[in-house]
Formats: C-alpha cells, sequence, structure tokens
C-alpha cells in the first residue's frame, strides 16, 4: 500500500511546477519518435505472426464441415480488435518501451541527472516522465492500429497461400456481423494500458537507488508490475465495458 | 553570503550530520573537508535542498531556502549552478546542449544569444571544438570542464562542487581546481567545494571547515591548517604521504 501511495504521490508531482508548453511540446514529440516510431516494425512482426498462427490454428480446430471458412477470419478478427492487439502487444511494449523508461530514468537517478535538473529547480518528475506518458497516450493507440492491420493482413496472406481459406471466404468473415464497438472498446483499452505502462514504469525508474544492479531490478520490476497492471485492467475492462 | 544554522540530518536513525552552523563568504572558495563518510556530501545535499534537513535551516543571502515554499525555492534554485562528482552531463545531449540547457529552461534568450554565452563559457573552461560531441565521447576530466561550463552558463550567485577531482589524475585535478578558485573570483561568487583532497585544501582553500563523524571541528583558512591544534584534522592533513614528507622535512 506504501507503493501505491507513492505512486499516487508520484502522479501528482508530474502536474506541479510544469514548465512552459513549448517545452512540453518539443519533449513529447521526441517520445512519440522513441516511443512510436520506433516500435512499429516490431510491433508489426510480432502482430502479422500472432494473426497468421491465429488463422492456422482455428483452421486446425474447425473440424466440422458444417461449419462455413468465413468463420475462421471471423474469429481472427474478433481476437485481434478486442485481445491480441491491445493486450498482447502491450505486453511487447512493456518490455521494450516500459524497460526503455525504466533503465533510462534510473540511470538519469544514479548518475546525478536528476539531481542536477532539481537544482536546476525544475520539476524532474514532470519535466522527464509526463511527456512520455503523453507520447505513450497518443502512439500506443496507433501502435495498436498497426498490430490490428497487421494481424488481419498475415492471417489474409497465410490463408490464401495455404489454402486453409480463399481470399473472398477471408473477407467475408472479416466484414461478417462486424461491430465497431469492438474498436471502441479496443480503443479504451489502448488508453488504460498506455498509461499503465509509462507511468509505472517511469515510476519504478524514477525512484532507483543504488547502482547498476538496482537500475537492472527497477527495469525488471517495471515490467513484471506492468504487465500485471494490465492484466488486471484488460479484466477489469472486461467486466465493465461488456455490460451494454 | 551563504549561511547555515544548526543543520542536522539522521538515516534510519542513525545521525549522519549533527548541529552544523557556518558562514560561506561570497567570492571566496569555501571548502568542505572530511574523510569518507562523515557527511560531506549529505551536508551539500542539505544546502542546496536536495535533502531536507531534519533540524537547522539554511540563509541564502538572508533567505531561508529551508523554510521557503516550492516557488521561493525555485526562485533560489536559478541561482545556484552546481558540479556534480560524475558531471551529471545529460547523456542524451551533445556538450552544446548540455551547456545550453539551462538557458533553454530558465531564459527567454534568442538561439544567436544563447549560442554566444555557451561558446563563452566552454572557452572559459578551456574547452573548444567540442560543441558536437556527445558526453560519452570525452574524457572525465573535460566532462567535469563541461558540468563547470554549465553551473556557471546561467550567471549563478552560487556555485556548489561535489568532489570535483574525483576520478581524476593530479594534473587534471590541479586545472579544475585552479578554474573553480578563479571562476569564483572572477565571477564573485559564493564557491563551496566539497572534498577530501589536500592538493585542493592547499590550493584554493580559502576558507574551510574540516568535518568528523558528523561534526565541525575546524574552520579557519588553508594556510592555518597545518597548525590547527585539531588532533582529528591533523591526523586527515598528514595522512597525505606528501604533506607527511613536507612535515618531516620540517
Amino acid at each position: 500500500m506504501t507503493g501505491f501511495g507513492r505512486y499516487i504521490l508520484f502522479l501528482g508531482s508530474l502536474v506541479v511546477r510544469m514548465e512552459s508548453f513549448k517545452t512540453y511540446y518539443r519533449l513529447t514529440l521526441e517520445e512519440c519518435v522513441q516511443i512510436g516510431l520506433k516500435s512499429v516494425w516490431l510491433v508489426a512482426l510480432v502482430a502479422s505472426f500472432m494473426g497468421a498462427v491465429t488463422t492456422v490454428q482455428t483452421a486446425y480446430n474447425m473440424v466440422s464441415p458444417l461449419i462455413p471458412r468465413y468463420v475462421i477470419s471471423q474469429v481472427v478478427r474478433e481476437m485481434t480488435i478486442l485481445e491480441l492487439a491491445p493486450t498482447i502487444i502491450a505486453v511487447i511494449f512493456a518490455g521494450k518501451v516500459g524497460s526503455s523508461m525504466a533503465g533510462g530514468l534510473g540511470t538519469m537517478r544514479i548518475t546525478e541527472q536528476i539531481d542536477a535538473l532539481e537544482v536546476m529547480g525544475i520539476n524532474s518528475a514532470s519535466y522527464l516522465v509526463l511527456p512520455k506518458i503523453i507520447a505513450s497516450l497518443l502512439m500506443y493507440p496507433l501502435l495498436v492500429v498497426v498490430a490490428g492491420v497487421s494481424s488481419m493482413v498475415a492471417g489474409y496472406l497465410v490463408g490464401g497461400i495455404t489454402g486453409i481459406i480463399t481470399p473472398t471466404d477471408y473477407i467475408y468473415g472479416i466484414r461478417f456481423y462486424f461491430d465497431d464497438y469492438s474498436v471502441t472498446f479496443a480503443m479504451i483499452k489502448s488508453f488504460v494500458f498506455a498509461f499503465l505502462i509509462s507511468s509505472v514504469s517511469s515510476f519504478k525508474g524514477y525512484y532507483t537507488t543504488g547502482g547498476a544492479l538496482e537500475v537492472g531490478i527497477a527495469t525488471t520490476a517495471a515490467v513484471t508490475t506492468s504487465v500485471i497492471a494490465v492484466l488486471t485492467a484488460d479484466y477489469l475492462l472486461a467486466q465493465l465495458l461488456y455490460v451494454r | 553570503m551563504l549561511k547555515i544554522n544548526h543543520i542536522s540530518k539522521s538515516f534510519g536513525g542513525k545521525p549522519v550530520i549533527q548541529d552544523i552552523s557556518g558562514e560561506f563568504k561570497k567570492g571566496l572558495t569555501n571548502l568542505i573537508i572530511g574523510s569518507s563518510g562523515t557527511g560531506k556530501s549529505v551536508l551539500l545535499k542539505c544546502i542546496v535542498g536536495l535533502i531536507n534537513p531534519d533540524e537547522g535551516n539554511v540563509f541564502y543571502d538572508l533567505r531561508n531556502f529551508t523554510e521557503a515554499d516550492k516557488e521561493m525555492k525555485a526562485e533560489i534554485r536559478r541561482e545556484i549552478g552546481m558540479l556534480f562528482q560524475g558531471g551529471a552531463l545529460f547523456d542524451s545531449k551533445t556538450v552544446e546542449g548540455n551547456v545550453m540547457f539551462p538557458l533553454d529552461i530558465l531564459t527567454k534568450m534568442p538561439m544567436e544569444e544563447k549560442l554566444d554565452r555557451v561558446n563563452f563559457c566552454l572557452q572559459r573552461v578551456g574547452l573548444e571544438n567540442v560543441n558536437k560531441k556527445m558526453p560519452s565521447e570525452i574524457s572525465g576530466g573535460m566532462k567535469k570542464r563541461v558540468g563547470i561550463a554549465r553551473a556557471i552558463v546561467n550567471n549563478p550567485n552560487y556555485l556548489f562542487c561535489d568532489e570535483p577531482n574525483s576520478g581524476l589524475d593530479p594534473q587534471t585535478s590541479i586545472l579544475i581546481d585552479d578554474l573553480i578558485g578563479e571562476i569564483t573570483h572572477e565571477f564573485d561568487i559564493t564557491t563551496i567545494v566539497v572534498t577530501h583532497d589536500m592538493n585542493s585544501v592547499m590550493g584554493i582553500g580559502e576558507q574551510i571547515m574540516f568535518l568528523h563523524k558528523g561534526r565541525k571541528l575546524w574552520e579557519g583558512s588553508n594556510k592555518d591548517i597545518t597548525h590547527s591544534g585539531v588532533e582529528e584534522l591533523h591526523d586527515f592533513v598528514f595522512s597525505n604521504k606528501v604533506m607527511q614528507s613536507l612535515k618531516e622535512k620540517g
């Protein structure tokens, strides 16, 4: 509970004694490149394999001739939009971006770079962390969109190449009974996960004490804690948002 | 002028510094000396506000820093320049970016003026043609000089240096010491240096505060340090081989 209390105080400290809008604007753009653009290929690659594997495994498990083949792509669509794109990519995001945030901030802490900011009269938490959170909120939903598209395109290609499902059936299944609420649901999840990963990882990194060993420990803790937070939030959001 | 009144700080119930008072004069190089673990760096961090003292107050030209609100603290901190033990340069910025950083954040100077000021400060610390290098591409001594340039770029009234010679060879140490001394006199600022290096003590110690086991035991200048009459200080000063041989030679 002490840790949670410190986390809440840490979040509060992000919005006091702030620097100029121009400063945050420039820092946020830099973070968008680091967090978003530099993750696009990894996200697209992972999502493509997820889509391909989901297509193959769904086809393998559909043994009844009574079930039409387009159900494969329908399953790929639902799984991708609701879980694979927002949640599995969140785990990847925590591993890549969350660890980088915690490691970077932890190193800044132990090499006194954060102290240097404080001595200059700058609110180091706000200056260093707020742009990371804003950039994550802006870029993660876009990464989820990239993941969703990559996954479904990969399913289409694998289905067509292996003969599991015809391109016509695949497109039909993707469009069949499409409910756009699932996209809204995925976007809500994306914002929540982006906030959790960026804030928890930054919190772990910002309060690192000690040396290189402790930076490593903080980085590991950042990834594990944010993944647990994401999975918990995933369950809670499912409970909350499926009730319509 | 900077004044500290009865500063005490404990960690986990263990007192690290106890009831330390003193004045650090403007235009002088003020040294805080003592063996490792005597609380020098903790005292310095209490003075700059990185650690809140349990008791006592710090006054920056009669402004009570310890009891000031956040706005006032931020205002006072903008008059402070600090050189950290490892330089504390921002890894993601070039040398020029590091030195320009306080100007970017704290002033509204046009870019041309900022560049002039950065180049002046880099020249002042003896660095030229390194503007575009990253901190990882320069030596430890150069990092310290960049740290000094960053500390003075905003015309501070107070300059703090935490172990400026640690990890440096003797020649570079002397260069850094001389630079700190020259800057103090040239810009007429209040400089406080934390060190356990006897070369620094003898070289630039115009006003010295000696700490032992978290307490202030002696205050004076480098001229008086060898005949202070304080046993602990005597042991500290003459633990250095060079000082020992000087003593033996009379």
